[in-house]
């Protein structure tokens, strides 16, 4: 393993970026389009509630690599080129979106009513009584399920080397097949992968005692 | 001038007839008390007041607004409408003085300075600006039925509702909360709707008292009738001589 390191470092390197960039820019546009679809599965319209619904389902329940397929290779048909760092991202964040939007949702829902209802006796907008009341309320509920569905898209991310996104799991392979050393390779990447979520699991733990 | 009027107002639960016929007329300063046995109905007519519940049937117009149609600003009927419930429903994620000032600063943009000066003011007439700073899970029930008047006061409504402002509470912290009801009824501005059990407070406090069953209202009387003469209906006589004699 130390002589992967040694030999392939700059390439371990880049990959390890690569799915750090890709990780961060899927988490945070997954957990503003998924919290922003949960709430709209909670409003009083249901028009809002239908389109948010057949959103989840779709993205939740279709393949990850399909999704990711479908942005690399016939979006280029059609719209335009863009990159496989780009398709695998969007794919990431789609897809995670999805999980992320039932796990806020489950989160609203365990709010007791009687917070959206004072909220709104005392004159606020639904909105509002969101953003203030019942939101702050619910992401405290569900610190520990969204640290689990934040350490699956870093692994998921992994997706990219399908893609040619050049992530740690691209150079893996392309490290695997120069240094014919397949298990040293795979353990380095493992072990990096390993850098990016237990920090990340920590982190969540942490909140988790702090909010508690 | 009227506060509230329902004029035939009907409301259903899918096929269940929560209230039916309601016709109703609040004048703006009035302290209403509203009794009955548990399903009659009174707690949904007070919360149609409010739009919490909508009806199907009628009109009911609060502070000269139509809650009956779809148009009206439930927003707006809500700045100038509060309400008490049973089980508080303070936020829970704020300050007591949080919950205060919340609703004025981002409903009514009032300004910080003057928000607090008034939070305070509120918080001393409840007697708890000692707990200013404390979350409401560590406030008793009956400190924190007082906070959330404070909270409805604060938007300076014309009207108050109350649903069963001390049925969650422990006897002894009754009285706390009953006294601050009564503070503010001595305002001859304030109209006041009242879900009660509390016979002494209606009694003492009441300009009118209204018994439902089976979502009717049955009689309406002024509480010296309802009280100290008899109730003309038969089915309120019954209800009165049992919650008195206990």
């Amino acid at each position: 393993m130390i002589q992967i390191f040694h030999s392939y470092g700059n390439l371990l390197l880049t990959g390890f970026i690569q799915t750090l960039w890709c990780s961060i820019i899927a988490l945070f546009f997954a957990l503003i389009i998924g919290s922003g679809f949960a709430i709209l599965e909670v409003t009083p319209i249901k028009f809002l509630r239908v389109i948010a619904k057949a959103y989840i389902e779709l993205f939740r329940n279709i393949p990850l690599l399909v999704i990711t397929m479908f942005f690399y290779v016939v979006i280029p048909m059609y719209i335009a080129k863009i990159s496989g760092f780009a398709a695998g991202t969007i794919g990431l964040t789609l897809y995670s979106s999805a999980f992320i939007a039932e796990t806020v949702r489950s989160g609203i829902q365990s709010v007791d009513p009687g917070q959206m209802e004072g909220s709104r006796a005392n004159g606020l907008s639904f909105w509002q009584a969101m953003r203030y009341i019942v939101l702050p309320q619910a992401f405290r509920y569900v610190i520990p399920p969204l640290g689990n569905q934040f350490i699956n898209l870093v692994k998921n991310s992994s997706v990219l080397a399908f893609v040619a996104g050049f992530d740690l799991m691209y150079q893996g392979n392309v490290i695997a097949s120069d240094s014919l050393m397949s298990m040293s390779s795979y353990l380095c990447v493992g072990l990096l992968y390993l850098i990016i979520t237990l920090p990340l699991s920590y982190y969540m733990r942490y909140l988790e005692k702090k909010l508690a | 001038m009227s506060m509230i009027e329902f004029h035939d107002v009907q409301k259903y639960y899918g096929d269940f007839h929560a209230l039916k016929d309601i016709n109703l007329d609040i004048e703006a300063g009035e302290t209403v008390v509203l009794i009955g046995p548990s399903g009659s109905g009174k707690s949904t007519l007070i919360r149609t007041v409010n739009g919490l519940e909508r009806i199907q049937k009628g009109k009911l117009i609060v502070n000269g607004q139509d809650l009956a149609n779809k148009n009206t600003d439930m927003n707006r009927i809500r700045k100038n409408v509060g309400m008490v419930f049973q089980h508080f429903n303070l936020y829970a994620n704020k300050t007591v003085l949080e919950n205060i000032m919340l609703a004025p600063r981002i409903v009514l943009h009032r300004k910080e300075d003057e928000n607090k000066k008034i939070a305070y003011q509120l918080l001393d007439q409840v007697g708890l600006r000692s707990q200013a700073n404390k979350l409401p899970a560590e406030l008793s029930g009956g400190q924190q039925q007082r906070i959330a008047i404070a909270r409805s006061l604060a938007m300076r409504p014309k009207c108050l509702l109350f649903d069963e402002p001390t049925s969650a509470l422990d006897p002894e912290m009754i009285d706390d909360v009953l006294n601050v009801m009564k503070e503010i009824a001595q305002d001859s501005s304030m109209t006041m709707l009242v879900v009660t059990h509390e016979m002494g407070f209606a009694r003492e406090v009441a300009n009118r008292v209204i018994f439902m069953d089976d979502g009717r209202i049955l009689e309406d009387d002024s509480s010296e009738k309802f009280f100290d003469g008899e109730p003309s209906n038969e089915r309120a006589r019954q209800f009165l001589g049992k919650i008195i004699t206990h």
